[in-house]
């Protein structure tokens, strides 16, 4: 699967909170209502400036902070084409793959704000088109290809009765 | 070679010879999830043709996040949970019961040597008792609920050793916000903390659970204490089910051991908007505050109350200041309804709300104006955590918060403490 898309950038230690507040996620399950909230607190215009399949760019610990999945979800529903970060903390990393955000992880002191990004999820490749640099990104793990590869965890369990991850 | 007890306690229950990096697939001991987590499993559960849990004894939900419901959605996600827990017999914890985190222990659920999921990423807080236990998203404590089960990626370990004595004024609290400190807040990143040393094995059971509470705010996956004969006697007094307590072998591999002389800690504040940004309390006695917070997973117990009464006997909440505690349960609250601390606070002017979340998660009952300043005893300080971005927060034990809201000012408790 290759996307493609325009970076916004962002630092490091993006917490969940940023992703999508508190005040808002205990109120609905609708998450196109959440995705108009994604990352308002950090910058209030930027759901607005987002086109379909940009993907997040961000430094260390994306999505450090609380378990929430409507994290993920928010940024799914708001059309955002991948999480690029330098690394991941591990319940966000695990809810994503769970929902089937594409989480990638890789090197991205390169990538700017606007830069035009080529990412080629099985390849494991971020082309940054602007500047002309391609990176190789972390794979993820076999099992979690599977639970990714079968549309999320709910899908997982539905399709094989349970857990079939091929340990 | 030996193993440390996230190895032990992952090995047990997934039945492999479990080695950090390995991915075992594992029995959980219990599991819960909480109002802001729960309606999502659920919706995940009925996703994945869910029709009954594993073990309803085992499942918890607790309403604690919103409760009792400030608007007319998150009473209809409430009602979501209420419906579900009458159709599967599971336990529910209805507003005013507490926070999850100290209802779990409290009624006696987890135990030392158990595995526990839950939907909230401070589950680590059992880890005072010497459990492994973890935070996961709502579609993993769906897929547990069915399954009894979940996959986990066997964490390395880091080993914290806590040389000396923690002196007069300063808490648990003040040790995880100076570990924060050092370590970062992606510094144990995937990782179980081991904390111990003569610090740490001193700490009562109330004081286990803050420490290992804040051990996600480092970025771990775990924060393990091997329990002591206190925890043992506490455990037993509260659980009727087996356990082995589980403890490090003396051989056991650590990724990374690191050692911290606590005996001259002073206490600790994190600056906003970022839990790893520490520094001294007295660095900071100039800034005015306009909301003092008493309460969370964190520290609302009734160590906690004893601390923040012991400060505020006798004195007056600033005229400026808000004093807002939020009991972590209601047999927090009725113990300090006993012992007099809870008459001591209200005469000092304290606001007590509902056993439960309270602010700390910007729901409701107390969010913060535009440019004012909280010091809260809470986990995260992260803008617009208590429902407003333009206000600001400052973490800090239960003494640092009871001295500030006293003085109007960010304020070292020593000097409240003869």
């Amino acid at each position: 699967m290759v996307l493609r898309g325009r970076s916004h950038r962002f630092g490091d230690d993006i917490n969940t909170d940023y992703i999508i507040a508190g005040k808002y996620k205990f109120k609905t399950l609708d998450m196109d209502e959440l995705a108009k909230h994604v990352m308002e607190d950090l910058d209030p215009g930027f759901h607005a400036r987002l086109k379909p399949g940009d993907f997040i760019v961000a430094g260390k610990n994306f999505g450090c902070g609380s378990s929430r999945e409507q994290a993920p979800l928010a940024l799914i529903h708001s059309k955002v084409g991948a999480v690029i970060a330098a690394s991941f903390a591990r319940l966000f990393y695990r809810n994503a793959v769970n929902t089937g955000l594409p989480v990638v992880e890789c090197d991205t002191s390169g990538i700017l704000d606007g830069d035009e990004l080529e990412v080629d999820l099985c390849r494991g490749t971020v082309h940054n088109l602007t500047r002309g640099i391609t990176v190789n990104a972390s794979p993820l793990p076999r099992f979690m290809q599977r639970i990714f590869e079968d549309g999320g965890l709910a899908a997982h369990i539905r399709k094989h009765g349970g857990f079939h991850l091929g340990l | 070679m030996g193993k440390t007890i996230a190895e032990k306690i992952l090995s047990t229950h997934s039945g492999n010879d479990a080695r950090a990096g390995d991915i075992v697939l594992a029995d959980v001991d219990f599991v819960m999830g909480q109002d802001g987590t729960s309606p999502l499993a659920i919706k995940a559960f009925r996703d994945m043709g869910g029709e009954r849990v594993f073990d309803p004894a085992k499942v918890a939900m607790v309403i604690d996040h919103g409760a009792p419901s400030p608007n007319e959605g998150t009473a209809n996600l409430h009602k979501l949970m209420r419906d579900f827990a009458r159709e599967q017999g599971i336990i529910l914890y209805d507003i005013g019961e507490g926070v999850c985190h100290q209802l779990i222990p409290e009624r006696g659920h987890v135990v030392p040597g158990d595995l526990v999921i839950g939907a909230d990423s401070h589950t680590c807080t059992y880890g005072g008792l010497g459990a492994f236990s973890t935070g996961v998203g709502s579609t993993d404590l769906a897929a547990a609920l069915i399954t009894g089960k979940t996959w986990l990626k066997v964490p390395e370990s880091m080993k914290i050793v806590c040389r000396g004595r923690l002196p007069a004024g300063t808490y648990s609290k003040d040790l995880a916000l100076y570990l924060a400190g050092r370590l970062t807040a992606s510094g144990a990143t995937y990782m179980s903390c081991e904390f111990c040393g003569e610090a740490v094995g001193h700490l009562g059971v109330d004081a286990r659970f803050t420490l290992c509470n804040m051990a996600v705010e480092m970025g771990a996956k775990a924060g393990i204490i091997a329990p002591s004969g206190e925890v043992l006697a506490w455990v037993r007094g509260r659980s009727k089910k087996k356990f082995h307590p589980v403890f490090a072998d003396e051989d056991a591999r650590y990724a990374d051991a690191r050692e911290f002389d606590v005996s001259r800690l002073v206490p600790q504040v994190a600056r906003p908007h970022k839990v790893d940004q520490v520094c001294d309390a007295q660095d900071l006695s100039g800034v005015e505050i306009h909301q003092a917070f008493i309460g969370t997973c964190t520290n609302g117990r009734l160590e906690d109350l004893r601390v923040a009464a012991a400060i505020l006997e006798g004195k007056t909440v600033h005229r400026s200041v808000r004093l807002v505690v939020a009991p972590a349960s209601k047999q927090v609250l009725m113990g300090a309804l006993r012992e007099g601390v809870l008459k001591i606070l209200l005469e000092a002017g304290a606001t007590v709300l509902v056993p439960g979340c309270g602010p700390c998660v910007g729901t409701h009952a107390g969010v913060p104006a535009d440019g004012e300043v909280v010091i809260s005893t809470a986990n995260r300080n992260f803008k617009g955590r208590m429902g407003n971005s333009a206000a600001e927060i400052y973490l800090a034990s239960p003494a640092t918060v009871a001295a500030s809201a006293i003085t109007g000012k960010i304020t070292d408790p020593r000097k409240f403490l003869g």
